[in-house]
């Protein structure tokens, strides 16, 4: 079993959910299909969603809600 | 009292402008910045500078108690807000006045006042300054939404109550947009001004987006003429223009004299602005909101009126009745800014902050440009995709477009994409020439005329 990384597209900071009163786009242990959001990462004022890019479970989120981080940086690791 | 001292509580561009002015007044400079912002142009500039906190907005350049604290510690007269972040916040107002120290800017109460989007319309109808139809108030549930929405129609504009700038504002086309779009506009303003608050305003399809400078001293109030700035993407001004050159000269002095007489209704103090939509074929004019700060496209307006906006703001703040008459208020030619901002118009305007390897700015009569750039700085990715404002006068229109051709080819910018290559498509366009324009051209624009020039693609993915 091998583990897959996402990474961010962008530098800026990572949010967890659309916004702070909804649940987080996924929960640690989530499987996720390749077209799922996983977050949002606010770059200059704007929010661009980050989709999985893989199909994958158990979803380990490796960077905390409102962190700042870097483009390339790996945001999540699924199983494949 | 006069300023002697002035802490500057923003960043980027209007940071160095506000330093600039304060300079040219004598007047000490004191610079915040969050730890991102360490080498920033206007903490090189300022006379000394203070780390205020995190990268994030609302740990720093939003954290009211961190910024007066700094204020208090380092012994300044006022504080300057600049535009965005804390300008427009009546506690932040407050906060410096109950630490003793001058805002510089109208009152707390004329910023909750007028910076309430909902309660800004109620001022300017007293004012007898018509308004756009939407919610009587703010608006608490997507319930509440659908019922406003079922009687003006769509589409309809989600607006944030407590924004400004075209911030936080959204345009649904239909009920399943409008349930899509409330919540997200409410995330995106509660980031943006800490208010999540939200109204509806119905779409005024055909319009031009004109604004009035105003400036007062709380007892007199003049203004300084309008700005045309309907080219907008995202509801986000691109390029804005002095004066609005196809305005009637009877109607100007109607929409003038509005934004006095609502200046006048608040005993407003400081710089302002009121901005409007007009519709050409009617001859109406609706109001939209006032903006209770200086704005980012006030140099067209000095460069035409010949007045220092800024230093005004500053001397006002101090005391000093104004120093300029309305029968002294004159304009003379034409001004048009350009916004560069680090974003690739061929991928959709996705914003890229990154590091300037090159920078050569055009000389010349007639030439301005704004920036905080420098070579080798690096551009952080938490705050506004604005770079800089190339901003050119000419004494016609048609000058000052020939002009801002030659300006944008010699302003060079290299190791972030920018935004020149759409400048100079504008400027080069035939529409653009005619001033044949609204609020949605450059939207349809970008999709057609641009695209087919550039390949580019109009949205992001």
């Amino acid at each position: 079993m091998s583990k897959i990384e996402i990474r961010s597209p962008l530098p800026g900071t990572f949010y967890r959910a659309s916004s702070p009163d909804v649940p987080p786009f996924k929960a640690d242990g989530d499987s996720v299909a390749s077209s799922d959001a996983i977050g949002l990462i606010e770059v200059m004022k704007t929010f661009q969603e980050v989709p999985a890019g893989v199909d994958g479970k158990n979803i380990t989120f490796l960077v905390e809600n409102e962190e700042p981080v870097m483009a390339g940086q790996v945001i999540a690791e699924v199983e494949a | 009292m006069t300023i002697r001292s002035i802490l500057v509580a923003n960043r980027g561009e209007i940071a160095v402008r506000i330093i600039k002015a304060a300079k040219a007044l004598g007047i000490r400079t004191v610079q915040v910045h969050s730890a991102a912002d360490a080498d920033m142009l206007a903490v090189k500039l300022a006379d000394e500078a203070i780390d205020i906190g995190s990268p994030a907005p609302k740990k720093s350049y939003l954290n009211i108690e961190a910024v007066v604290n700094a204020a208090k510690a380092a012994g300044v007269d006022a504080v300057h807000p600049g535009y965005g972040f804390l300008s427009e916040n009546a506690d932040f107002a407050d906060a410096v006045e109950a630490a003793g120290l001058i805002f510089i800017g109208p009152k707390g109460d004329a910023i909750r006042l007028l910076g309430d989007k909902v309660a800004a319309r109620a001022v300017a109808a007293k004012a007898g300054v018509p308004t756009v139809p939407g919610s009587a108030g703010r608006l608490a549930t997507i319930e509440e939404a659908r019922g406003v929405a079922a009687k003006t129609g769509f589409p309809i504009m989600i607006k944030a109550a407590a924004g400004g700038g075209g911030r936080g504002i959204r345009i649904a086309a239909d009920l399943a947009d409008l349930e899509r779009h409330f919540p997200q506009a409410s995330a995106e303003a509660l980031a943006a001004f800490g208010d999540g608050g939200l109204y509806l305003e119905k779409v005024i399809t055909k319009a031009r987006h004109v604004e009035v400078q105003i400036l007062g001293d709380g007892q007199n109030f003049i203004h300084c003429f309008e700005r045309e700035c309907s080219l907008q993407r995202r509801r986000q001004k691109v390029w804005e223009e002095a004066p609005s050159f196809l305005l009637p000269a009877e109607v100007r002095a109607k929409l003038c004299d509005s934004a006095v007489a609502l200046a006048r209704e608040v005993a407003y103090r400081g710089a302002g602005t009121v901005e409007y939509l007009y519709d050409e074929t009617t001859r109406e004019f609706y109001f939209i909101e006032v903006n209770t700060r200086i704005q980012v496209e006030h140099p067209v307006t000095e460069m035409i009126t010949g007045i220092d906006l800024v230093a005004e703001m500053i001397r006002v703040a101090g005391g000093a009745p104004l120093s300029i008459h309305q029968a002294d208020v004159e304009a003379f030619g034409h001004a048009i800014e350009c916004r560069i901002n680090a974003e690739d118009p061929a991928k959709g305007f996705m914003p890229a902050p990154g590091t300037i390897s090159r920078l050569v700015v055009p000389q010349g009569e007639g030439i301005r440009f704004d920036t905080m750039l420098y070579e080798g700085y690096t551009i952080p990715p938490f705050y506004d995709s604005l770079v800089g404002k190339l901003i050119v006068w000419a004494e016609t229109r048609e000058a000052c477009l020939e002009r801002l051709r030659h300006a944008l080819s010699g302003l060079v910018i290299e190791g972030i994409p920018t935004t020149i290559s759409l400048h100079l498509a504008l400027a080069g366009d035939a529409s653009v020439a005619r001033g044949d324009f609204d609020t949605r051209f450059l939207e349809r624009w970008l999709e057609t005329e641009f695209a087919a020039k550039t390949g580019a693609t109009a949205e992001v993915a």
